[in-house]
């Protein structure tokens, strides 16, 4: 077991640990912070998606002591109060099927945008393959980037 | 996570926050529909299921009953209530309902059902409490009923006078539930049918605890359970002395044929189930895929066969075709591979139990967890969660009363956490099936015998002997065998007709080209002979089969050359609907390539345009998907596969464009989470033929140089 100095979403979290557990283990099971979800714990969904120095990272694979000096951002620190564009967006088109690996999606469209915010189709599709919808949103992701894009255009 | 609010509470808050009206009515009961005012004094003589309830400041709430999975019901049913209401959709707020353990009929998620259930004793509610309202407001403005409507949460007098609902609650709720309401003409529906995004759309896209997996109460350990890596095998002795040393470990326990890891969380627990010794040992036969292979030979050429559906002489009309067309078509196993894996919570307390986690069928489970607890099922609560996908899986019950078990045997609260590995390896999966399919035309071209022999492996009746074609031929056979696996299977979406349908519409294009008719056309002829001199027993309607074919071919063009594209169709009638396909192909880089599916569905009256586009287009994807990728083999009776890097689900970048249309018929609902995914492997299948010459057989395609995507 190790103390780590963690810095989520703008606050600060000491958390006892072995050097490692995962983040997605940590916020899940010692911060309460949920909404970054298991899918596979291997890499290959997506579903743990969150933003570490605002890359779109998969937390599933990711030892907390790489991440001790790092900013990380999960789901419920994109926005105060659910009002970032990509989530608007989301909300508007209307993504969600069972909603699960919905965060996943949204922080991975979130760090793209943010870098590039024109992406083209083929830059879209580039970053939203590594996130597994298995309800098949797929069309609406799809839209949602594109709704997102020009509403952070204005 | 919202408490476990029981509908007394509930009533009790209501009440509390001074009073307005809380109509109870049963959602589930079959019998007449009679819905009461739920007054002070009779609150403890109510028994309904679920609550109506406006209050003073306007907010409707309407208590949801059913498992939301994702399939949208949370926001249908209450838009059903809402427009018989005229009730403000703004203002309108939905709860999830615990399990009622009385009276219940349906609080079940499965079978596409629940709108084909509930639709009429919905309206019915909505209409109630509209009609109670507008009587206050007469009586208040001493007009008569007639002359006053409502509209958006308002009664509007024929003079221009308005009063919101919420003004109206108390007074409504002091008068008697009249026995008679008119319910609105359907073509006056303006919120169904319309647009309206998921209720729970701000807490997905914000990471709210609202999913099984995220549940959570003080004291609560987690915990993992070791099954037996291969079907057959059984747990003979394990040895976790190092284990339980390790941190955050609090037990390590044997229960079945299981080992629980029980800990502080889950990562600790990860690694000490890594430590525990285990030995199995044979229980039973250790199949691997060459063995299915082998059964699936000798169930369609043994005697040990159950006749489903007989008409005619098939053999005599064989001896006399012109032509008999002869293929066999084969399924792989499945796993639901639902994006939350199995999870749940338990905390027994001796004479009782509380549970809470993803459920398509609570009911079931708190059946039997009373069973093996041996005590009441009123003892056993359980609190529904959101659903991160299922997909037919949590529909059995297993996971729910492995909890239960471990925690009555630690006797303290736990959430059983399934990995992924766990949850691909550690079965109910889609049978894996064999059809054999014969059929005869004669000299003109028409089918005058069809037969089907469906070998499944624990598949049970793998055939749907009433579906189309059936009473459309004058000689049909169809039979079913099956073969009892230690492979466990259960309901996979659309159960067997998602690969059944997928046999059968591509055999059919085989039949109509050895026919040489078009597709289309010779599945409306087939129709035409079910309408005028049907076979035997119907269960589709040819006229509504007729119309999603017609608008299917019409939308995607049927027929007329578009350069360089392919066309595959494909229709099917499920789960009370009907889903038409036409998929189209085109060539790239010397290999077919699936570029858009049209897809016509009649499931009568569209409740919300968003939620059934989106199960369209899921389940087309889905469709394609697994028709494409899915397979899940065996080595000596364990599943080869365990997690997303070999098991292969449809990525972003691997579907096509989808347009969706409706057959606008005013008929009542059906339901829609599974009804369009079985035309799709059939469209897809028929199409590659058209584009490469080449029949697929067996799914799943990529693995037979299929498209790319
Ligand atoms: S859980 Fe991390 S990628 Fe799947
Ligand atoms: S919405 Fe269900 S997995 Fe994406």
């Amino acid at each position: 077991m190790a103390l780590f100095q963690l810095k989520i979403n703008g606050k600060n979290y000491p958390v006892d640990v072995d050097a490692n557990t995962p983040l997605l283990w940590v916020l899940r099971d010692h911060l309460d912070l949920v909404g970054t979800k298991y899918g596979c714990g291997m890499a290959m969904c997506g579903a743990c998606t969150v933003h570490v120095n605002g890359d779109a990272t998969r937390s599933c694979v990711l030892p907390i002591s790489a991440v001790s000096a790092a900013n990380i951002t999960t789901i419920e620190g994109l926005s105060e109060k659910g009002t970032h564009p990509v989530q608007e967006a989301w909300d508007e088109v209307d993504v969600p099927q069972c909603g699960y690996c919905q965060a996943g999606q949204i922080m991975t469209a979130s760090a793209l945008l943010s870098k590039n915010p024109n992406p083209s189709d083929k830059d879209i599709e580039e970053a939203m393959v590594g996130n597994i919808c298995r309800c098949g949103t797929y069309h609406r992701i799809h839209d949602a980037v594109k709704v997102a894009a020009t509403k952070m255009k204005k | 996570m919202s408490t476990n609010q029981s509908r007394r509470d509930f009533f009790k808050t209501t009440a509390a926050a001074g009073g307005g009206l809380v109509l109870g009515f049963s959602w589930f009961s079959s019998e007449a529909f009679q819905p009461q005012v739920v007054g002070t004094a009779a609150a403890d003589a109510i028994d309904f299921n679920a609550y109506l309830a406006i209050s003073p400041s306007g907010t409707v709430t309407i208590f949801s009953p059913n498992p939301e999975i994702g399939q949208g019901i949370k926001t249908a049913f209450p838009i059903i209530v809402a427009e018989e209401l005229d009730a403000d959709w703004e203002k309108v707020k939905v709860e999830q309902s615990p399990l009622d353990t009385k009276k219940f009929e349906r609080q079940l998620t499965g079978g596409s059902g629940a709108i084909r259930h509930s639709w009429e004793r919905l309206r019915k509610a909505g209409a109630t409490a509209r009609a109670l309202l507008i009587e206050a407001a007469a009586q208040q403005w001493g007009v008569p009923a007639s002359e006053c409507s409502a509209q958006k949460g308002m009664v509007i007098h024929s003079s221009g006078k308005k009063i919101a609902y919420g003004d109206l609650a108390v007074a409504a709720s002091k008068l008697p539930v009249p026995k008679e309401v008119k319910l609105k003409a359907t073509s006056s529906f303006s919120l169904i049918g319309s647009r309206v995004k998921g209720v729970d759309n701000k807490d997905i896209l914000t990471g709210k605890n609202l999913f099984g997996i995220d549940y959570k109460r003080p004291g609560m350990l987690h915990a993992q359970v070791q099954r037996p890596p291969a079907f057959g095998l059984k747990l003979k002795s394990f040895d976790a002395t190092e284990a339980k040393k390790m941190p955050g470990i609090v037990n390590v326990v044997s229960f079945g044929n299981k080992v629980a890891i029980v800990g502080k969380t889950n990562w600790e627990v990860m690694q000490a189930r890594k430590a525990v010794k285990i030995e199995w040992e044979k229980e039973k036969d250790l199949e691997s895929s060459a063995d299915h292979d082998r059964l699936f030979k000798e169930m369609l050429n043994g005697t040990n066969v159950t006749v489903q559906r007989k008409d005619g002489d098939v053999e005599a009309a064989f001896k006399n075709a012109h032509k008999v067309i002869e293929a066999e078509y084969q399924c792989p196993f499945l796993p639901h591979s639902p994006m939350e894996p199995m999870n749940f919570f338990a905390h027994f307390k001796g004479d009782s139990i509380e549970l809470a986690g993803p459920s398509q069928t609570p009911e079931a489970a708190q059946k039997q967890i009373a069973k093996m607890l041996n005590i009441a099922p009123e003892k056993v609560t359980l609190e529904l969660t959101r659903m991160g996908g299922g997909f037919g899986r949590r529909l059995n019950t297993d996971y729910a009363v492995e909890a239960a078990e471990l925690s009555s045997i630690i006797k303290a609260p736990v959430k059983v956490t399934w990995t992924r590995e766990d949850d691909m390896t550690g079965g109910i999966y889609r049978p894996a099936v064999r059809y054999r399919f014969k059929a005869s035309i004669d000299k003109a071209g028409n089918m005058t015998a069809f037969m089907l022999h469906g070998a499944g492996l624990n598949a049970g009746n793998s055939t749907r002997q009433d579906n189309f074609p059936a009473g459309a031929v004058e000689n049909l056979l169809i039979q079913s065998s099956d073969y009892k696996s230690p492979i466990t299977t259960g309901p996979w979406r659309a159960p067997i007709t998602n690969f059944l349908a997928y046999a059968e519409q591509a055999f059919l294009d085989e039949v109509a080209a050895a026919a040489g008719k078009d597709p289309v056309q010779f599945r409306l002829e087939l129709l035409d002979k079910a309408e005028k001199s049907p076979v035997g027993k119907i269960t589709y309607e040819t006229k509504r089969f007729r119309e999603v074919i017609k608008l299917a071919a019409e939308k995607s063009g049927w027929g007329k050359k578009k350069k360089g594209v392919s066309q595959g169709f494909s229709v099917y009638f499920s789960h009370a609907s009907y889903v038409a396909q036409v998929a189209e192909m085109t060539m790239a880089k010397g290999k077919p390539v699936l570029k858009k599916v049209y897809a016509a569905v009649d499931c009568g009256i569209v409740i919300n345009e968003s939620s059934a586009k989106n199960q369209i287009y899921g389940a087309i994807v889905d469709g394609i998907g697994h028709a494409m990728y899915g397979n899940l083999t065996f080595k000596d009776g364990a599943p080869q596969q365990e997690n997303f890097n070999k098991y292969r689900l449809i990525r972003y970048n691997e579907v096509p464009d989808i347009e969706a249309h409706f057959v606008n018929n005013g008929i009542e609902p059906t339901g829609l989470g599974e009804p369009a995914l079985p035309p799709t492997g059939g469209a897809l299948a028929n199409a590659i033929f058209k584009t490469t010459g080449k029949r697929l057989y067996n799914q799943p395609f990529a693995d037979q140089d299929g498209p790319l995507g």
